[in-house]
């Protein structure tokens, strides 16, 4: 029986070295938050987190204009992509079958996985060089939404249409057979129903976006004060850590670190939140 | 409303639901002495290439319950789906001939099917209310969707519908509870309630009992014969008993064709064809 | 006949599902023509040169050791990232009480949501620090005599931002590996257990093999990820230019492409070298979309057979 001892025993090796896999897998997780929180936490006060960045030394200053500067980013760019976003996939869900959605399709897939350096470089070109055949937007809010929108919106269309798509037919058809038009079915039962779907999706790919950096250095620029109009530069939270990590001086360093803290902090918990909304949901109407 | 009903100046609308008391009043051909409520001319159907019923020629009487019965797979359920146009929303699903609603044909060209399913109503195997709704909201529905709703009283018609589905001194309460909350045949009740708010003058039911329990099916069942004073009703069904309790006239349907039709009791007792007869001894199917 | 509210829907809502395959194009547009005037100068050069001199007396553009920097540390990635990925979806799907599996696949999907330039920051003054002391120092020691691990150990460079790389494609490589082992079929597994297989042998042997084709989809897609990574690479890379760029070793800082354009594309003062800095894009476009057309070919296809179920 020694070969079935060697076979168990290399069955009970394979269980660790899954363990392990995953030990590796988390300990990096592990180390980034306490780094964030044990780094940061010292930064934090009403403050830092309300006043402009100083030029470092005896006068490190604060974060204001970066979370504020990421304020008004997400929120335009919500406003630019999930419009687009969440139609486009309903347009795929709903008329998915034709080769022109098929198409559509793997196109938004394809841009889902886009180099966000590309983005960022593209817009550069398009929206904010003030040259013939460019917007000419220059360094602006509108310029880094329109760069995270690009982000956003093959997101939100993938998530809404995998949300619409788990929408019974069965409510489908008894809207049409009240005589409801087919559109109107859509945006008042279907889309009603795969609301908790749809905004958890939202939700995620807003928290993804909010902590994207490289479609900002080419469209935003950064900024050391608060907002100073749609024609000016802006700053952003991950702008902000990008620039302070790089400094030789220690005290604008602790600043990335509290503005890690924070970016973190809204990052994971949109996360944790979310996700722990969608489990208790789905318990409840997993039983029907 | 784009489908014009025929003008038959010789029936008043009260002759026209007294006229067809008598249940003998079809003879055994299927020729009638009212005018058909609904009426299928070679209907076909397909689900993309494969034709899944084979041009059918039936007449519906007006105020009566007409029961479809078969075995599964026989296309009574495909038939039901193209009397108010609901077969063609299933992708590649169509549909040719003809089916007259009142003499006029709901598959002219110019006929919006919408509108068909207005006149039209269908309730389904499984109740399917509106998650998202409330009691209230299920039923008004269908006025508020379709913008129907405007200078009507919507309190009355909620009323009134859920009182001609029988639910509403179960839900009258409760009317802003989710639609989902109530018992399954409560729920299919108020789907009914649902289709009656819209004022159709048909009802198609689709196996609306399959997913019941005996004390909702019979609460249904009582339901359809009650709802027939006032509208037509179809029922596909496969229970034969269902359909010896509630029909008035009963359609055998078998692989996609009808194979026989005819007053219920005259079909289940002298069954004229052998396919039927070995249906309703429980031999196939 | 008026055009109806269903139709004016549909099309509007056609023309908005085009979104992305508008931004595609301009992109590719964009980047073809601004990349024109440094391919017209450089000519196949600028692929495959490797010096690189934005200083208008001496200009010269050669993207070659920026292409080579993110092949070797994407390999990298790959080297690492695959085998602990495959490991965690194995553990997952195949092995771990159903009490732990939710929070533990849970953890590691949190690995994505990790902000990239939390990655970066977190490299610089924290995992560098690590890869030097326990990594970098022994293998310099003592295996010093392979060209790829010669230099100076400093934590900033190729290996740092490899293992970095590596982290980061874990989620995404775990958590398509374990749809691919879940859509194998039950039956496969119960027939080899009813043979007398362990569990590794059965996993090994049966499963494994069975959803191949799913995970080298995976790790293609990993490597997508990885090769389009931008801040946390350009923060612990070193960021160096021209022929020191070239990977050569482990210890070496290097420059990818995209670490390239985010560090130095600011400084662009004339359009020849602006342009260059576009052709790099240019390069990470084609480089990253073929990555992600092959990947998602060979998911989708897996996948497809198992999505079908939805009515």
């Amino acid at each position: 029986m020694s070969n079935y001892a060697v076979r168990r025993f290399k069955d009970r090796l394979f269980f660790f070295l899954g363990i392990a896999c995953i030990v590796l897998a988390v300990l990096p997780l592990g180390s980034i938050l306490l780094e964030v929180i044990v780094k940061g936490l010292p930064t934090l006060s009403l403050n830092f987190l309300t006043t402009v960045p100083g030029p470092g030394g005896a006068n490190v200053g604060g974060i204001g204009p970066a979370i504020q500067g990421s304020l008004i980013l997400i929120g335009l760019t919500s406003l630019i992509g999930i419009p687009l976003g969440v139609l486009s996939g309903i347009y795929l869900a709903e008329y998915g079958d034709a080769p022109y959605a098929r198409v559509m399709r793997s196109l938004n897939d394809v841009l889902t996985e886009f180099p966000s350096i590309v983005v960022g470089l593209t817009v550069f070109l398009v929206v904010v060089l003030k040259v013939s055949g460019s917007v000419g937007l220059g360094f602006s809010p509108l310029s880094g939404a329109i760069a995270l929108s690009f982000i956003l919106i093959p997101i939100v269309a993938r998530t809404a249409e995998e949300a619409i798509k788990l929408v019974p037919n069965a409510l489908r058809e008894a809207s049409m057979a009240l005589g409801v038009r087919k559109w109107r079915t859509t945006l008042s039962i279907v889309l009603s129903v795969a609301k908790a779907g749809l905004v958890t999706g939202i939700l995620l790919a807003v928290a993804r976006v909010a902590g994207e950096t490289a479609p900002l250095i080419l469209t935003v620029l950064g900024n050391t004060h608060f907002f100073e109009g749609f024609n000016e530069p802006l700053a952003a939270l991950p702008l902000q850590i990008y620039q302070d990590a790089l400094s030789a001086d220690p005290g604008i360093q602790a600043r990335a670190w509290g503005a890690a803290l924070i970016l973190i902090l809204v990052v994971l918990s949109l996360n944790i939140v979310v996700r722990l909304a969608t489990r208790g949901r789905m318990g409840n109407s997993g039983r029907k | 409303m784009n489908v014009e009903k025929r003008e038959d100046p010789g029936m008043s609308e009260q002759e026209r639901q007294r006229a067809p008391t008598d249940e003998f009043a079809m003879n055994t051909t299927g020729s009638m002495d009212v005018a058909p409520k609904l009426q299928s001319e070679g209907l076909r159907a397909f689900f993309g290439k494969n034709e899944a019923l084979h041009g059918i020629d039936f007449s519906i009487r007006p105020n009566k319950v007409t029961a479809i019965i078969g075995p599964s797979g026989c296309g009574k359920s495909t038939f039901l789906r193209c009397l108010n146009r609901m077969h063609e929303l299933t992708p590649g699903a169509k549909a040719s001939g003809q089916v007259l609603l009142d003499g006029g044909n709901i598959y002219a060209p110019k006929i919006d099917p919408v509108l068909v399913r207005r006149r039209i109503g269908m309730v389904f195997q499984k109740p399917n209310p509106f998650p998202t709704m409330d009691i209230y909201d299920n039923v008004a529905a269908g006025l508020k969707l379709t913008g129907m709703k405007k200078g009507k009283n919507l309190d009355d018609i909620v009323k009134n519908s859920l009182q001609q589905a029988s639910l509403w001194d179960e839900v009258k309460d409760e009317l802003h509870k989710p639609g989902t909350s109530i018992s399954g045949g409560q729920q299919q009740r108020l789907c009914i309630a649902r289709t009656i708010a819209m004022q159709p003058e048909v009802i198609l039911m689709d196996e609306p009992c399959s997913a019941l329990d005996p004390i909702a099916t019979s609460k249904v069942e009582e339901l359809m014969v009650q709802l027939k004073g006032t509208y037509t009703v179809v029922v596909v069904t496969h229970n034969m008993q269902q359909a010896a309790r509630v029909a008035d006239f009963t359609a055998f349907f078998y692989l996609g064709k009808l194979i026989e039709s005819g007053p219920t009791a005259s079909l289940f007792e002298k069954p004229r064809e052998e396919l039927t007869e070995r249906y309703l001894t429980g031999r196939f199917g | 006949m008026k055009i109806s509210g269903d139709r004016i829907f549909n099309v509007v809502s056609a023309v908005v599902a085009a979104t992305a395959a508008v931004i595609l194009a301009i992109t590719a547009y964009t980047l073809a023509t601004g990349s024109a005037p440094i391919l017209q100068k450089e000519g196949l050069s600028f692929f495959t040169g490797i010096m690189w001199n934005p200083n208008p007396a001496h200009e010269v553009f050669g993207a070659l050791p920026y292409l080579e920097g993110t092949l070797v540390t994407s390999a990298i990635a790959l080297i690492i990232g695959v085998p602990l990925s495959l490991g965690i979806a194995i553990f997952l799907s195949e092995m771990s009480p159903a009490t732990v599996r939710v929070p533990i696949s849970y953890l590691v999907e949190l690995l994505a949501a990790v902000p990239s330039v939390i990655y970066g920051l977190w490299g610089l003054f924290v995992f560098r620090f690590y890869v030097k002391d326990y990594l970098e120092i022994p293998l310099n020691k003592y295996l010093g005599w392979i060209p790829a691990f010669k230099g100076t150990p400093y934590g900033l460079d190729v290996l740092t931002a490899g293992l970095i790389l590596a982290i980061m494609i874990i989620p995404t490589v775990s958590s398509i590996s374990r749809e691919v082992l879940r859509a194998v079929p039950n039956p496969i597994r119960e027939g080899a257990y009813s043979i007398g297989a362990t569990r590794w042998e059965v996993v090994s042997k049966w499963v494994v093999s069975y959803g191949r084709s799913g995970i080298f989809g995976a790790a293609i897609l990993g490597l997508g990820r990885a090769v389009g990574e931008t801040m946390a690479v350009t923060m612990v890379i070193g960021n160096s230019v021209g022929p020191d760029a070239i990977p050569t070793s482990l210890l070496k800082p290097s420059q990818t492409m995209a670490s390239l354009i985010a560090s130095n594309v600011r400084d662009a003062s004339d359009p020849l070298s602006f342009s260059a800095y576009i052709g790099v894009g240019l390069m990470l476009l084609i480089l990253g979309l073929s990555i992600n057309v092959i990947a998602q070919v060979m998911v989708t296809r897996l996948l497809k057979v198992k999505g079908g179920a939805v009515e």
